[in-house]
């Protein structure tokens, strides 16, 4: 954390109040992370659970066609936006296929 | 008694009635609180006044202390003018929120009629409360007369409500010796006469649908650092908002009070120092020694958040030594009388180097009369003529 692009006391809302609406978007609460999970696209089934179960959500569904090693063809892909995922691994537990790696990140 | 017609009527009133009358005079949008001893009659006059058409706010009953702060908090934060008074275990209750009130820089006012704290269970009163609430970023005024618990409620408004300022006030005063006891006060024939001088002007932040904002987030440790450092700004700056309001009420309504107050200010080089209702019977014992030749200067501190440390420093300039009577122990602390721990490292700020005697008296309301405050003196001068600087608090009148 540089405290050179931080504001000083001045330029800040008094008291902590956030003043602008919907600028959660600006802050990336993906850096909280401890175990990154990372969906196999071979073994997901496409059933979106994962989708359903996320609190974030950062679960977000592609428009990009996958053809997996047994042939078969899906019309979109299912990725986690790890700029919001703070790795609760919710996703991991109620994936059917066990198709969602969960894995320790090395910052 | 002055005419009808005119600005004022004088009235009997006890401190609590008083503080109930600063309350509706300012016009107070929502008050929310809790019983307890000896604040009570506070907020029962306050009910009375909306009941009877007097006042148009919403009162809100809570359950405990804890709950009346965290309304005060909610209502201010919608843009109400807002108030609550309380007493000692009240106080205690509502700790953490009087950091809330403070940190989201709302302008509650609030009264505390002082008592002792439990245990052993007193509802008597002294400063013990007051003095626990420190460091809470709360302006504390501390008054002694009726009087001048009405005109403070209402000066309280115009320094929370200061943009610059922007932190809650607190008025104290004595419980029982003040809360209970009837002095004449001058009340306003209409309070409109205040409209000007604490205009509703909602100066701080609040809730709004058409501008949504979030109170109360979190603030992460490269963000807190420099909340805590806009409430030091804000407390240095308020002194000067206090002794303006102060000023703008002297000349607006003829009564005003300064930050300290004097009491035979020529009269000599030793100086006694208290605070709240206890001043009138250091002032009346200074009456008495002047008769007898002993020469003493009373200084009575109004105000003790923000301290008022550059106007206490002009007078420690020209003394000899000070006397400091609290009536309140700081267990464990270097000096145990809080005022006079503070009184001295103001000393050493500024390098005065005068014997300064810490004394503790009527604690738990511990009758103290003319004569004790006279004993006092004449023992601290006594230890002053010898020599004796003595680092530990002298607890007056306590059986051994």
């Amino acid at each position: 954390m540089s405290n050179k692009r931080l504001l000083g006391w001045k330029s800040i809302p008094l008291g902590g109040s956030i003043v602008e609406p919907g600028n959660s978007v600006q802050r990336p609460t993906g850096d909280w992370r401890v175990f990154k999970p990372i969906i196999n696209q071979d073994k997901c089934v496409r059933c979106l659970l994962c989708w359903i179960y996320c609190p974030e959500p950062s679960i977000y569904i592609i428009d990009r066609p996958y053809k997996t090693s047994t042939g078969r063809e899906w019309k979109f892909s299912v990725e986690v936006d790890y700029n919001f995922c703070k790795g609760c691994g919710i996703c991991v537990e109620e994936c059917p296929v066990k198709a969602i790696d969960f894995v320790e990140e090395v910052r | 008694m002055r005419d009808a017609n005119e600005m004022w009527r004088r009235i009997p009133l006890n401190s609590n009635y008083a503080a109930a009358y600063g309350a509706k005079d300012s016009d107070v949008d929502v008050v929310a609180a809790y019983p307890i001893t000896p604040q009570t009659p506070v907020v029962e006059r306050i009910a009375d006044f909306i009941a009877n058409g007097e006042l148009n706010a919403e009162m809100i009953h809570v359950e405990s202390e804890h709950s009346a702060m965290s309304a005060c908090i909610g209502a201010a934060s919608a843009g109400a003018r807002t108030f609550t008074a309380t007493s000692a275990q009240g106080l205690e209750l509502m700790h953490e929120l009087l950091h809330i009130a403070s940190g989201l820089r709302l302008p509650i006012v609030m009264t505390i009629a002082s008592r002792a704290l439990s245990a052993p269970l007193s509802i008597w009163g002294d400063y013990s409360d007051v003095i626990n609430v420190r460091d809470t970023s709360w302006i504390i005024l501390i008054a002694s007369s009726a009087q001048e618990v009405y005109d403070s409620v209402i000066q309280a408004y115009k320094i929370a409500e200061d943009p610059d300022v922007l932190l809650p006030v607190m008025v104290a005063y004595d419980g029982f010796m003040m809360s209970h006891t009837y002095e004449p006060v001058y009340v306003a024939n209409n309070s409109e006469i205040f409209k000007d001088y604490i205009p509703k002007k909602r100066s701080w932040t609040v809730l709004d649908i058409e501008k949504p904002i979030t109170m109360g987030a979190v603030a992460n440790p490269d963000w807190y650092y420099e909340f805590k450092y806009q409430q030091v700004v804000a407390m240095e700056k308020s002194y000067d908002a206090i002794k303006n309001a102060d000023k703008e009420f002297g000349k607006r309504y003829g009564r005003s009070y300064g930050v300290i107050e004097s009491y035979n200010l020529d009269g000599g080089k030793i100086g006694v120092l208290t605070y709240g209702g206890l001043f009138g019977t250091v002032m009346e014992a200074i009456d008495y020694m002047n008769k007898e030749g002993i020469k003493v200067t009373g200084i009575r501190l109004r105000l003790f958040r923000p301290f008022p440390s550059n106007d206490i420093k002009e007078f420690l300039k020209d003394l000899k030594t000070l006397i400091v009577i609290d009536r309140a122990i700081s267990f464990g602390a270097p000096i145990e009388g809080p005022i006079a721990m503070e009184i001295s490292a103001l000393a050493y700020r500024e390098s005065i180097d005068i014997p300064i005697y810490s004394y503790i008296a009527s604690v738990g309301q511990r009758t103290t009369t003319e004569e004790d405050i006279i004993g006092i003196v004449k023992d601290a001068i006594s230890l002053f003529e010898r020599g004796k600087r003595v680092t530990k608090s002298i607890y007056w009148g306590v059986r051994q």
